[in-house]
C-alpha cells in the first residue's frame, strides 16, 4: 500500500479521556470538529423544525398556523438566518475540516491548535448572543435589508451582532486551515498528491479569510445606523439603501461557495473509494475550485438586477455569472467519468454522493435561468430561486455533509452504523427533498413570491405537496439521525481500520485514531486515488 | 397554452418565454444526459465482485476539451440573449404614458397624467405602452405581474421605472415581490386591462370601470364594503376575525368603545370610522402604531359609507 502506515502497536483512542473539561478545554483537532458537528447539528435541527412550520402554515392560502404573519416572518427569518450562518457556513468545514485536515496530510494537528479551540469559544459566544436574540427574534428575513430592517420594531441588533461574532470563528477557522495545509503536509504530500478534499479546504479557507471581514462590517454599519442613528442606508438619512445590498452581497455570494466548495472536495473523496477508481480530472477539480472562489467575487450583483441598478452592470455581472457555471459543470462531469470502468459499491455515503450528483446538477442548471437577464426578471424573488437555492444547499452541501457524516462515521467515532437503515433513510431523504422543492420550480414560473405568509388560492396544490415532501424529509433526517447516534452507547467497534479500501492516509490509522494521530509521521510516495490496475 | 409558465399578456413575455424555453431544452438536455450517464455506469460498473478489476483512468484531454467548450459556447449564447431582452425591458418607448407609482406599507397608489388617482387598482389601456415611475414611501418593494413578465424593485428616496405594453383585456394580479413587513403577503392588489372604449370612458371619470358598473346596480353598500375591504388594502392590517394585527380589528369595532393615546375614549360610531379613514392619526387608538396612510382623495365619500356599512355587519 502506498501509503500503508498502520499503526501496530496498541494506542489510545483520542474519545478515551472523559469529562466536561477534557472537551471545552481540548486542542484536539478530532475533538474541536465533534465540539462543531454537535452545535451545527444542533442548530440544523432547530432551523429544520422552523422550516416544518412554515411548510405546515402553507398548506393553505390563509393564516391558520401561526398566530400572525409577523410570526410567519419570524420563522423564515429564524429558519434562513440559523440556517446560513450557524449551520452551513461553519458546516462541513468547521467539522469535517477540523477532523479531517491534519489527517489527511499527515499532520498531528493544525497549526495553532489553541487559536482552534478560541474559534470554537467565538462561535459558542456568537451562538449564546443568538440564543438570547431568540427571545425578542428579529422578523427582517436572513439577508436584513435595508431600510426594513432599521424601520422595523423588532430587535436587529442582536442577532446580527451575533452574526458579527461568528464572523470571526470563521476567519481565524480559515487562516489556520490555510497555514496547516502549506506548513505541515507530510513528507512527501506535494501538491500535486493532496486529496481534493484539501484542495476545496483551501479554497474555502481563502474565501472565509477574505469575504467574512466584509459582511462583518456590513453588519456593524447596520447595528451603528440602528443603535446611533447614522445614516449610512436609509435614504430619509440620506444614506443609500441599496448600498447595503451590495455590501451584503459581496460576502454572501462568496459565502454560498464557503458553502458548497468543501462539500464538492467530500464527493471528490469518497466516489473514488466506492468506485475503486482515481478522480477523473484531478487537476480540473482542484483548479476549479479556485477558478470558482476566484469569480465568486465578482457576480455579487446578479442578486440584484432588478434592485435598481444599471443596465451595464447587470450584463457584466450576468456576463461573469454565466463564467462560473463552467469550472462547476466541470466538476459534475468528472464526478461522473471517474464511475466510467469502475466497480461501484452502492454504500450509504456513495448513494449520497451520487444523489448530490443529480441534485447538484439540478441546482446548477436552474442557475443559469437566473443568471439570464430577462428571465431573472420574471423569477427573481419568487419560489423559483426558494427551490434553486435548496437544490444547491440541501441537494448540494448537505447530501455531502450526509455522505461525509456516513463515510468517516466509524473512522471518527469507532462504532459502526445500521446499513440497512441508512439505506431506507437515504431514500426518504432523497424523494422527501424532490416532492418539498421541485415543485417549487413550478410554482415560481407561475409567479408565487417568496416569503409569504399567505398566498393567492391558485398556489395552493403545489404548496400542499411540498408540505407532504417536507414530512418524508423529516421522517428521513430523524431515522438517520436516531441510525447515527445509538452505535454511540454500543460497545462493538469496526473491525478493520479501513473497511472501504481507500488510499488515503486517514484510513490508515486505527478508528478512532489516536490522539497524536500517527505514531511515526508518514513518508507519502504516491497520489492518494491511486486504484485501479495500471 | 402551456401550463408552466403563466399566460402571456404583455408585449415583452415573448421574447422572456424564448429565452426560457431556450434555457429548459438545455437544461433538460444535460439533465437527462447526466443522470442517465450516471445511472448506467452504476448498473453497468455495479461491483459483482471484491476483486474485480478497475482501469487506471485519470484523465482525458479530448474529453475534457469538449466538455469545457460546448457549455461555455452555450452559456454565452444564453447571457447573449438575455441581455438582448433584458435591454428591451429596460428601454421604454417615448411615447409610453406615464404613470406614477407609490407603493407603501402595504398599499398601492397610482396616479395618471390628468390627476387622477387609484388605489390598488392600477388603469391602463389595451395595447397602449405604459411607464411607470415608482417610488416608495418607507421600504423597499416590487413590482411583479407574473403575466406580463415585468418585475422591478421600488425604492425609497430614488426614482425606479418599469414598462409594458399590456396585449390582453382583463384584470391581472400585482404582486409586491420585495418583503417589506408584515403586511408583504396582502400587498396585492390588480391590473385593469381596459379597452380603448372603457379607457376613454374611466379617464372621464367613471372611477369603477366598465366591468364595475353592474356591481353598483345590484349590490348593497355592505357588499361594496366587502369587496373593497380586500380591494383596497383595509385586509392587510385589520382582521375581520377579532384577531389584532397591525391595527384593530373590524370585528365588533362598530358600537365599541375605544380607549385612546391620551387616555381618553371614544365610542365607534359613523363619524369616528370617517375621521380614522380620512385621518388616521387623529384619534390614535391605544396600543397601535401610527402607521395607517391618509385616505384622503382615494376613497370616495360614497365607497367610505359602503366600508363603514360593511363594518356594521362584523358582529
Amino acid at each position: 500500500m502506498a501509503n500503508g502506515v498502520m499503526t501496530q502497536t496498541p494506542h489510545v483512542s483520542f474519545l478515551a479521556q472523559k469529562g466536561f473539561k477534557s472537551w471545552i478545554l481540548s486542542t484536539d483537532h478530532k475533538r474541536i470538529g465533534i465540539l462543531y458537528l454537535l452545535a451545527i447539528s444542533f442548530f440544523f435541527a432547530i432551523a429544520g423544525i422552523t422550516a416544518l412550520g412554515m411548510r405546515y402554515e402553507l398548506m393553505t392560502p390563509e393564516l391558520d398556523f401561526f398566530r400572525s404573519t409577523t410570526e410567519y416572518n419570524v420563522a423564515f427569518t429564524l429558519h434562513g438566518s440559523l440556517m446560513v450562518f450557524f449551520f452551513i457556513v461553519p458546516g462541513i468545514a468547521a467539522s469535517f475540516g477540523n477532523f479531517l485536515i491534519p489527517l489527511m496530510i499527515g499532520a498531528r494537528d493544525v497549526a495553532f491548535p489553541r487559536i482552534n479551540l478560541i474559534s470554537f469559544w467565538i462561535y459558542l459566544v456568537g451562538t449564546a448572543i443568538l440564543l438570547f436574540a431568540l427571545l425578542q427574534p428579529a422578523d427582517t428575513g436572513w439577508t436584513f435589508y435595508t431600510p426594513y430592517s432599521i424601520q422595523t420594531g423588532a430587535k436587529v441588533i442582536l442577532i446580527t451582532l451575533g452574526v458579527f461574532v461568528l464572523g470571526f470563528s470563521s476567519i481565524l477557522t480559515g487562516m489556520n486551515f490555510i497555514v496547516t495545509i502549506h506548513k505541515l503536509r507530510a513528507p512527501g504530500m506535494t501538491w500535486g498528491r493532496l486529496p481534493l478534499f484539501i484542495w476545496a479546504s483551501y479554497a474555502t479557507a481563502i474565501l472565509q479569510l477574505l469575504a467574512t471581514p466584509v459582511v462583518g462590517i456590513t453588519l456593524l454599519l447596520l447595528i451603528a445606523e440602528r443603535a446611533l442613528d447614522i445614516g449610512f442606508f436609509d435614504p430619509a438619512k440620506g444614506g443609500d439603501p441599496i448600498l447595503f445590498q451590495n455590501f451584503f452581497w459581496f460576502y454572501s455570494h462568496p459565502a454560498v461557495y464557503i458553502m458548497v466548495i468543501p462539500a464538492f472536495g467530500i464527493i471528490s473523496e469518497i466516489i473514488p473509494v466506492f468506485a475503486r477508481k482515481p478522480i477523473f480530472g484531478y487537476r480540473a477539480i482542484a483548479y476549479s475550485s479556485f477558478a470558482i472562489a476566484i469569480i465568486s467575487f465578482f457576480v455579487w450583483l446578479h442578486h440584484m438586477f432588478v434592485s435598481g441598478i444599471s443596465e451595464t452592470a447587470a450584463a457584466i455581472f450576468s456576463f461573469l455569472t454565466m463564467l462560473v457555471a463552467i469550472p462547476t459543470a466541470i466538476k459534475v462531469f468528472n464526478w461522473v467519468a471517474t464511475l466510467y470502468k469502475g466497480s461501484i459499491q452502492f454504500h450509504s455515503a456513495m448513494l449520497y454522493s451520487l444523489s448530490f450528483i443529480i441534485l447538484f446538477t439540478v441546482g446548477g442548471l436552474t442557475g443559469v435561468y437566473l443568471g439570464a437577464l430577462a428571465v431573472d426578471v420574471h423569477l427573481h424573488d419568487t419560489y423559483f430561486i426558494v427551490a434553486h437555492m435548496h437544490y444547491v444547499m440541501i441537494g448540494g452541501t448537505v447530501m455531502g455533509f450526509f455522505g461525509a457524516l456516513h463515510f468517516w462515521y466509524q473512522k471518527w467515532f469507532g462504532k459502526v452504523f445500521d446499513e440497512v437503515v441508512a439505506k431506507v433513510a437515504w431514500f426518504l431523504v432523497f424523494v422527501g427533498f424532490n416532492v418539498t422543492f421541485f415543485p417549487q420550480f413550478f410554482m415560481g414560473f407561475q409567479g408565487m413570491p417568496r416569503r409569504y405568509a399567505t398566498y393567492p388560492a391558485e398556489y395552493v396544490s403545489y404548496h400542499a405537496l411540498s408540505t407532504y415532501g417536507s414530512w418524508i424529509l423529516g421522517v428521513g433526517i430523524i431515522l438517520m439521525t436516531v441510525n447515527l447516534l445509538v452505535p454511540l452507547w454500543r460497545k462493538e467497534g469496526p473491525e478493520s481500520p479501513n473497511p472501504y479500501g481507500s488510499l488515503s492516509l486517514e484510513w490508515q490509522v486505527p478508528s478512532p485514531p489516536p490522539h497524536e494521530n500517527f505514531e511515526e509521521i508518514p513518508t507519502v510516495t504516491d497520489w492518494t486515488y491511486s486504484y485501479g490496475k495500471k | 397554452m402551456s401550463t408552466w409558465i403563466p399566460e402571456s399578456a404583455s408585449n415583452l413575455a415573448a421574447s422572456v418565454d424564448n429565452i426560457t424555453l431556450f434555457v429548459t431544452i438545455v437544461s433538460v438536455f444535460f439533465f437527462v444526459l447526466i443522470s442517465a450517464v450516471l445511472v448506467a455506469f452504476a448498473i453497468k460498473y455495479r461491483r459483482r465482485s471484491e476483486d474485480q478489476e478497475t482501469a487506471y483512468i485519470t484523465s482525458n484531454e479530448l474529453v475534457e476539451i469538449i466538455w469545457t467548450v460546448i457549455p461555455s459556447v452555450l452559456l454565452m449564447v444564453i447571457f447573449a440573449w438575455g441581455w438582448i431582452a433584458f435591454k428591451e425591458l429596460r428601454n421604454p418607448p417615448p411615447e409610453a404614458v406615464e404613470v406614477n407609482v407609490v407603493a407603501k406599507q402595504w398599499i398601492w397608489q397610482f396616479e395618471y397624467f390628468n390627476g387622477k388617482k387609484s388605489l390598488n387598482e392600477l388603469y391602463v389601456q389595451h395595447n397602449k405602452p405604459v411607464r411607470l415611475i415608482m417610488r416608495s414611501e418607507d421600504v423597499l418593494h416590487s413590482f411583479f405581474v407574473p403575466q406580463f413578465r415585468v418585475k422591478q424593485d421600488i425604492l425609497p428616496g430614488i426614482y425606479t421605472q418599469l414598462w409594458f405594453t399590456p396585449t390582453k383585456v382583463g384584470t391581472f394580479d400585482l404582486l409586491c415581490a420585495e418583503y417589506c413587513g408584515a403586511g408583504h403577503s396582502q400587498m396585492l392588489a390588480s391590473v385593469k386591462v381596459l379597452s380603448p372604449e372603457a379607457f376613454t370612458r374611466w379617464e372621464k371619470g367613471d372611477e369603477l370601470g366598465e366591468d364595475s358598473v353592474a356591481v353598483v346596480s345590484t349590490a348593497s353598500p355592505a357588499e361594496r364594503g366587502k369587496d373593497l375591504y380586500s380591494q383596497r388594502g383595509c385586509l392587510a392590517c385589520h382582521s375581520v376575525d377579532g384577531k389584532k394585527m397591525i391595527g384593530p380589528s373590524f370585528k365588533n369595532l362598530y358600537g365599541a368603545t375605544e380607549t385612546l393615546e391620551d387616555g381618553s375614549s371614544v365610542e365607534v360610531d359613523e363619524n369616528y370610522l370617517r375621521e380614522s379613514i380620512y385621518e388616521p392619526q387623529a384619534k390614535m387608538v391605544k396600543g397601535y402604531a401610527p402607521s395607517m396612510p391618509s385616505f384622503k382623495g382615494i376613497l370616495s365619500e360614497d365607497e367610505v359609507t359602503a366600508l363603514i356599512e360593511y363594518i356594521k355587519t362584523l358582529k
